[in-house]
């Protein structure tokens, strides 16, 4: 039986590796993280169903922060020479080298800004330092019940050198003219799995690898490139279902509302004090994102509230006058505090200090209004500040979180 | 770094009694490292984490809700232009801009520093954000308060969201000529924002600089500058490492500098090309892009043309400065038509036909500034070697 040389991603404590330095970096980036980032979704039985796919792939967690890698495929490790403690945790900018073209990095940077699929040809470096060209085909994978990137998915396809006339035409200079065997008759021997790619493959002088600037990939890589993705896709799909977070190639949206992007998210996550967001933009204002702490306060579940608006809070005593206040501010677009009796899920009622401010995206509309509460009677663990002062704070860091959106995400879109 | 809004009618005002505010001053001040950043786990970040960036986005916020700017400058629109390339446009409307008066004559580069006229010692306390230092060890971080004593201190300040001014030495009253010390701190500053989406951009005089005193712009817009996208083709490799491109595909000609093992090195090649056109009188726009791992060099004749009476009327009308920002492919338009009507083709013209130079002019200007470089960077390597031997 074949020993794994993953340290316990799904599997039992007995099987860890003595402690290294890359152990270090792995350990600096949570290793507990790395772990349930893809057991938590998918059961403990997915490694090993992952294992089973013949390719060459990464699965990254865009959810935590430096976008981690959470697993590596045997074929990716045997291509790369890594080993797998040393490749999950870190960020996947580590396979890039000197020549790789800085544009396709900033199309890759793109595509998971952006959250869409992603096919380009790409130099990556190996352990020992050798370049090698891959088709490297990045997609997303959805939760069904949020909508947002539950992981990005990068299946990596060798591509060979061709024959001479091909690749004169792409190299600038005369190195690429020593090399002039066609390759084309060990092709067919990648069929016999990502394993053999690096003794089939490798150059006899790696500059001349590093002078082309660019390399196409071939129908049948592009081909081989779609099914591995697909075998993976249908994979997590059916693993998703074990643990009932399931997960979709298409983003849904959900009740009603679009999912805000993971970079959001996790800068929103970092706020720790009470507050939901709003969007102005659909009927009826819904709630868009909720922080833990306002969960708490109230009583209600996430899910009970994403896509609901505001008011449920309110309740028979709750003054009419300061409502028609806030929406008033919320018409001419202003900032507001006020001071209303608020009721929690369980039927409760408290003195809420809300302050209510609009926030707006790179492209000056207003994205969402931020609702910040304050629990009059609750202990202040406020450092001194004042309750006021804790509000402007949590104000300031949502339009920090908010502007790192780009122009194209949210309510604008590029003209047409 | 100082918060500062620059408005119409501060230029050429005199602010009396308020010279020199700025001795004995308490600010804030950020201490970075020289040393290169790790680009391990934490290298690909997908929003602002980085404490100066954070701390500089929250210090511009703080100031905009003192109401320290003139109008609000989270109003604009802004939209992507379909078309390959993505050009940004934003609408500041109703806005009327007066030309600004000339301060110095634009046929020339360099021009010596007029205390008399306005410049950024003339700003007030509050307008300024913190300073940005070098630091001893090898640690970055704040210090609260600190009084700006000496001259070496760097301030920056706004002047729409994520857009302010860095001003190097602001005591030493510089005219705006560029030199390797200073290139070398706006490097610094973009690096230590560590995201692809903070850029810093120098304007020489001549190119739309609106002020003789040292200064750079820094702007933060998550997105692609369409010069970002533009092919390249690699035209030099210098013994440092550090590799020339030249822009192609793009409606603007230029350079672009990367590579090199560090910053020290990106910043003496990008210097010697600057310190060459300014002393030549042509004028050149820089963006420092990628924080801090390419820096885009790029040539215009705009101000030039207009004088002479050259300019399509059609783009008179649209009121653009091709500053840096511009020449990139973000453009300020002041009348909603233009911001509803202008397609990445008129843009394209704009800056193909008007605002750039010609290829041949260009083909010019580059052979001079490879072959400086060539000579420059012997002679430096010969120093280094006499250095050596004493």
């Amino acid at each position: 039986m074949v020993a794994l040389t993953i340290p316990s991603i799904g599997r039992r404590a007995e099987n860890t590796s003595p402690p290294s330095a890359a152990a270090e970096v792995m350990a600096g980036c949570s290793l507990r993280l790395i772990e349930q980032s893809l057991t938590a979704r998918y059961s403990d039985w997915i490694a090993e169903a992952l294992d089973e796919i013949q390719g060459c792939f990464l699965i990254t967690d865009p959810g935590i922060a430096g976008h981690p890698i959470v697993f590596a495929s045997h074929g990716f490790l045997a291509m790369s020479g890594y080993s797998r403690e040393e490749v999950l945790g870190r960020n996947g900018r580590m396979f890039q080298g000197p020549a790789t073209n800085r544009r396709s990095v900033l199309e890759i940077r793109e595509a998971i800004r952006e959250e869409r699929t992603l096919q380009i040809s790409l130099l990556n470096y190996r352990k020992d330092g050798t370049p090698h060209w891959i088709l490297f085909h990045l997609f997303p994978v959805f939760g069904v019940d949020d909508g947002s990137v539950a992981h990005f998915v990068a299946v990596q396809v060798p591509i060979p050198r061709r024959s001479r006339s091909l690749s004169e035409a792409r190299c600038g200079g005369a190195r690429g003219r020593l090399f002039g065997a066609c390759r084309n008759e060990v092709r067919s021997d990648c069929d016999l799995g990502c394993n053999l790619a690096s003794d089939l493959f490798v150059d006899v002088d790696n500059r001349g690898l590093e002078a082309e600037e660019s390399r196409e990939a071939s129908e049948q890589e592009k081909e081989r490139a779609s099914d591995a993705a697909n075998s993976i896709l249908s994979v997590l799909t059916q693993y998703s279902k074990l643990t009932g977070r399931v997960v979709s190639s298409k983003r849904c949206r959900v009740a009603g509302i679009s999912p805000l992007s993971s970079s959001l998210i996790l800068s929103l996550g970092r706020i720790k004090q009470s507050f939901v967001l709003t969007d102005p933009q659909l009927p009826d204002m819904p709630i868009v994102y909720a922080s833990d702490e306002f969960l708490s306060l109230t009583g209600y579940s996430r899910q009970e509230i994403l896509g609901h608006n505001y008011e449920f809070l309110n309740g028979p005593d709750t003054e009419v006058e300061v409502l028609h206040q806030i929406r008033q501010s919320i018409q001419a677009e202003c900032a507001c505090t006020v001071r209303l009796l608020n009721y929690r899920k369980e039927g409760s009622s408290f003195w809420n200090l809300l302050h209510v401010s609009p926030v707006r995206n790179a492209s000056g509309k207003v994205a969402f209004y931020v609702n910040v509460q304050i629990d009059e009677n609750a202990k202040s663990e406020g450092l001194g500040l004042s309750p006021h002062m804790r509000q402007l704070g949590v104000v300031g860091a949502v339009k920090v979180a908010v502007r790192s959106l780009s122009l194209c995400a949210g309510p604008s879109r590029p003209s047409s | 770094m100082s918060v500062y809004q620059p408005t119409e009618g501060q230029h050429g005002e005199e602010k009396s009694g308020r010279n020199c505010v700025l001795q004995g001053i308490g600010l804030p001040l950020y201490y970075f490292s020289k040393a290169e950043k790790d680009s391990g786990c934490s290298s690909e970040k997908i929003e602002p984490q980085s404490t100066f960036l954070d701390r500089l986005l929250k210090e511009w916020d703080d100031r905009k809700v003192r109401g320290l700017f003139h109008h609000d400058v989270n109003a604009y629109e802004t939209k992507i232009l379909s078309g390959d390339y993505g050009f940004i446009l934003q609408l500041i409307e109703g806005r009327d801009l007066k030309k600004r008066p000339t301060e110095f004559r634009i046929d020339r580069v360099l021009q010596p520093f007029d205390g008399k006229k306005f410049n950024f010692t003339k700003i007030a306390q509050a307008e300024m954000l913190f300073r940005f230092e070098e630091s001893e060890n090898d640690e970055s971080g704040f210090f609260e308060n600190t009084p700006i004593a000496a001259s070496e201190s760097p301030n920056v300040s706004p002047i729409g969201y994520g857009h302010v001014l860095l001003i190097p030495r602001i005591l030493d009253c510089l005219p705006q000529r560029l030199d390797e010390q200073s290139l070398l701190l706006a490097l610094y500053v973009a690096r230590e924002a560590e995201t692809p989406y903070f850029r810093v951009a120098y304007n020489s005089l001549g190119a739309f600089a609106t002020i003789n005193h040292l200064h750079f712009q820094v702007f933060y817009l998550v997105g692609v500058f369409p010069v970002e996208k533009a092919p390249t083709q690699r035209i030099m490799t210098l013994a440092s490492g550090v590799e020339i491109f030249q822009l192609s595909h793009y409606p603007v000609r230029g350079l672009v500098f990367g590579g090199g093992s560090n910053l020290e090195d990106l910043s003496i090649a990008v210097s010697i090309a600057c310190i060459f056109l300014q002393d030549n009188d042509i004028p050149y726009n820089v963006i420092i892009s990628d924080a801090g791992k390419q820096i885009f060099l790029l040539l215009q004749c705009y101000a030039e043309k207009r004088t002479r009476g050259e300019v399509n009327q059609e783009f008179l009308e649209m009121q653009i400065n091709p500053a840096a920002w511009e020449l990139g492919g973000y453009m300020v338009v002041k009348r909603r038509k233009d911001y509803q009507e202008t397609s990445e083709d008129t843009l394209w013209r704009f800056l193909d036909e008007e605002a750039s130079v010609s290829a041949e002019r260009f083909k010019e200007i580059n052979d001079c500034i490879l072959s400086t470089l060539s000579d420059k960077i012997v002679e430096r390597n010969m120093k280094r070697e006499d250095d050596h031997k004493c």
